[in-house]
């Protein structure tokens, strides 16, 4: 019961440096790994990898053995890091939660998404609010695993802290598996239950910064 | 902090709102930011922190001039003791004034990032904007790629390291560290930094408070489009004690490292305003004095707060 990478290569295009080499990692149901690498490294790519929008050149991608389907709704869904540029800038706010499943009232009062943004669009919204339209949807398509590539740079702390108690706390009760990639080292303390530095020792599991994660 | 020469900037009353279509044809005025006072000293950095949506960008925005058509704007800004008329600060954006962009949306798509960054200057600024990329640790053949080929961290690099380029007495940063990695942040900020102690300011717009407390001299913070503290930094890094507003407070208690812990309820929606204070409905302290009257702006202890308890 896990999502892994196994020996995963991509490059965008045969003439162009390789951007991950043989690059692996596992992550089961239930935990929340987060993941550590310098800027340009190629995070991004991974989790874009990992939820199926790029297929590696070589090694492959599986969920419990076997491929990501290639349709119906994906069980592993990805929350970007610019919510500006992954939401259809021309739907209204409510089309862009309808296109995941029903509306459901429980989790736009976790997110604090006021009644009156559904009939919005995009722009008229900032950053941080329509970050909260991005990691709902995500929520609300019923998803196994979840893949945020640093969905909380761009929110207030308090913002920050709010939406990780929703998400570990949805996550706990679905038993989804975490993908967390961030560059804030006490936020992975306070999430994560294992931490990786894709730069050590390629992909070995860095010891997890004495804090224990947060206990809902 | 020199505070007896004159202010680089001076924001007064400050109010945006927006016009936008209702039901039909019926126009609404939607108020994003009310009552702004802001001051600006040369050699200072003022970060400002606050709810995401609470219109730290469009003050950046405001400053600029390059707010969308449909916003109307109220109060005084005034620039180096002269106000800022629309064509006076399309002179000073680009020489005087610079941004960083909060949106990596903001490069031109079809252009390389290094052509980009020079601009439309004359004579091309190359050598210059080459060292700066170095200090970021960009990689030289990163001027010849295309926006799409960057990173997150890569893009926020350039998109700092172009606003530092003309040599603006006046840098507007609205959230320059996001993506970047701890060293790099901190590269960027010791940068402006160094901008401010030779007599520039830089108005810095950021959720990492925390780095922020540590580069800059004053913090402001914002709550549903209004300044609710302005206080030195030294402040918030003393801890919830020596902060004199609920928000702030509890802005220091969610972050990771003090207790992660966040406080109940979302700021307003702009177009549903508490009548009072802006803070009432989720503050710990509130009486009915809150609930019924804004509260002034009060100077306690060498800082400014908006409400009626803070000590």
């Amino acid at each position: 019961m896990a999502l892994e990478a196994k020996q995963v290569f991509f490059r965008y295009g045969n003439r162009q440096p390789w951007i991950l080499k043989d690059c692996s990692l596992a992550f089961e149901k239930g935990e929340c790994l987060a993941v550590f690498a310098p800027s340009g490294y190629g995070k991004t790519t991974l989790a874009m990898l990992l939820a199926g929008y790029l297929q590696p050149v070589k090694g492959e991608i599986l969920l419990e053995g076997s491929p990501l389907p290639k349709s119906g709704v994906c069980p592993v869904q990805l929350i970007c890091q610019h919510p500006e540029k992954a939401i259809n800038p021309r739907w209204r706010l409510q089309r862009v939660l309808e296109e995941s499943g029903n509306l459901r009232d429980d989790v736009l009062d976790a997110f604090g998404i006021e009644k009156a943004w559904l009939s919005r669009f995009p722009r008229e919204l900032s950053g941080g609010e329509l970050q909260r339209f991005c990691v709902a949807r995500a929520l609300m398509s019923g998803a196994d695993y979840l893949i945020c590539d640093e969905i909380s740079t761009m929110l207030d702390v308090i913002t920050q802290a709010q939406i990780w108690r929703v998400v570990l706390k949805e996550a706990q009760k679905r038993h989804m598996g975490i993908l967390a990639v961030t560059h804030n080292r006490r936020l992975a303390q306070k999430i994560a239950t294992r931490v990786l530095d894709l730069t050590a020792s390629n992909g070995a599991d860095a010891p997890l910064p004495a804090s224990s994660p947060l206990a809902l | 902090m020199e505070q007896k020469n004159q202010p680089l900037l001076e924001i007064r009353d400050l109010s945006v709102s927006f016009r936008m279509y209702d039901h039909g044809l019926e126009q609404t005025d939607l108020k994003v930011i009310s009552h702004l006072h802001l001051t600006v000293f040369p050699g200072e950095i003022v970060a400002i922190a606050g709810s995401s949506g609470s219109g730290k960008s469009l003050l950046a925005s405001a400053i600029l001039g390059i707010l969308p058509r449909n916003a109307t704007l109220r109060g005084h800004m005034r620039y180096r003791g002269e106000a800022l008329t629309p064509q006076r600060q399309k002179q000073l954006r680009g020489t005087e004034l610079a941004l960083v962009p909060q949106s990596v949306a903001y490069f031109d798509p079809l252009m390389k990032v290094g052509a980009q960054a020079d601009g439309h200057r004359r004579p091309k600024p190359t050598e210059r904007r080459r060292q700066l990329f170095s200090r970021f640790g960009l990689p030289d053949k990163t001027e010849q790629l295309y926006p799409y080929q960057l990173s997150g961290g890569m893009a926020r690099r350039i998109l700092v390291s172009t606003a530092l380029l003309p040599g603006a007495q006046l840098i507007l940063a609205d959230e320059p560290t996001p993506g970047m990695s701890l060293d790099q942040a901190l590269e960027a900020l010791r940068m402006f930094r160094e901008m401010a102690d030779a007599g520039k300011a830089v108005i810095l717009i950021t959720h990492d408070i925390d780095l922020a407390f540590e580069f800059a001299d004053r913090v402001a913070v914002f709550y549903a489009g209004t300044t609710v503290e302005i206080a030195p930094a030294s402040d918030f890094k003393a801890g919830p004690d020596a902060l004199r507003h609920p928000y702030s407070k509890a802005l220091w208690h969610a972050l990771p490292q003090n207790g992660f812990q966040p406080i109940e309820g979302f700021q307003p929606y702009a177009g549903n305003l508490p009548q009072g204070c802006l803070f009432a409905p989720r503050c710990p302290c509130k009486t009915a004095e809150c609930e019924s009257k804004i509260p002034p702006i009060r100077k306690i202890r060498g800082g400014e707060v908006r409400c009626y308890h803070g000590t």
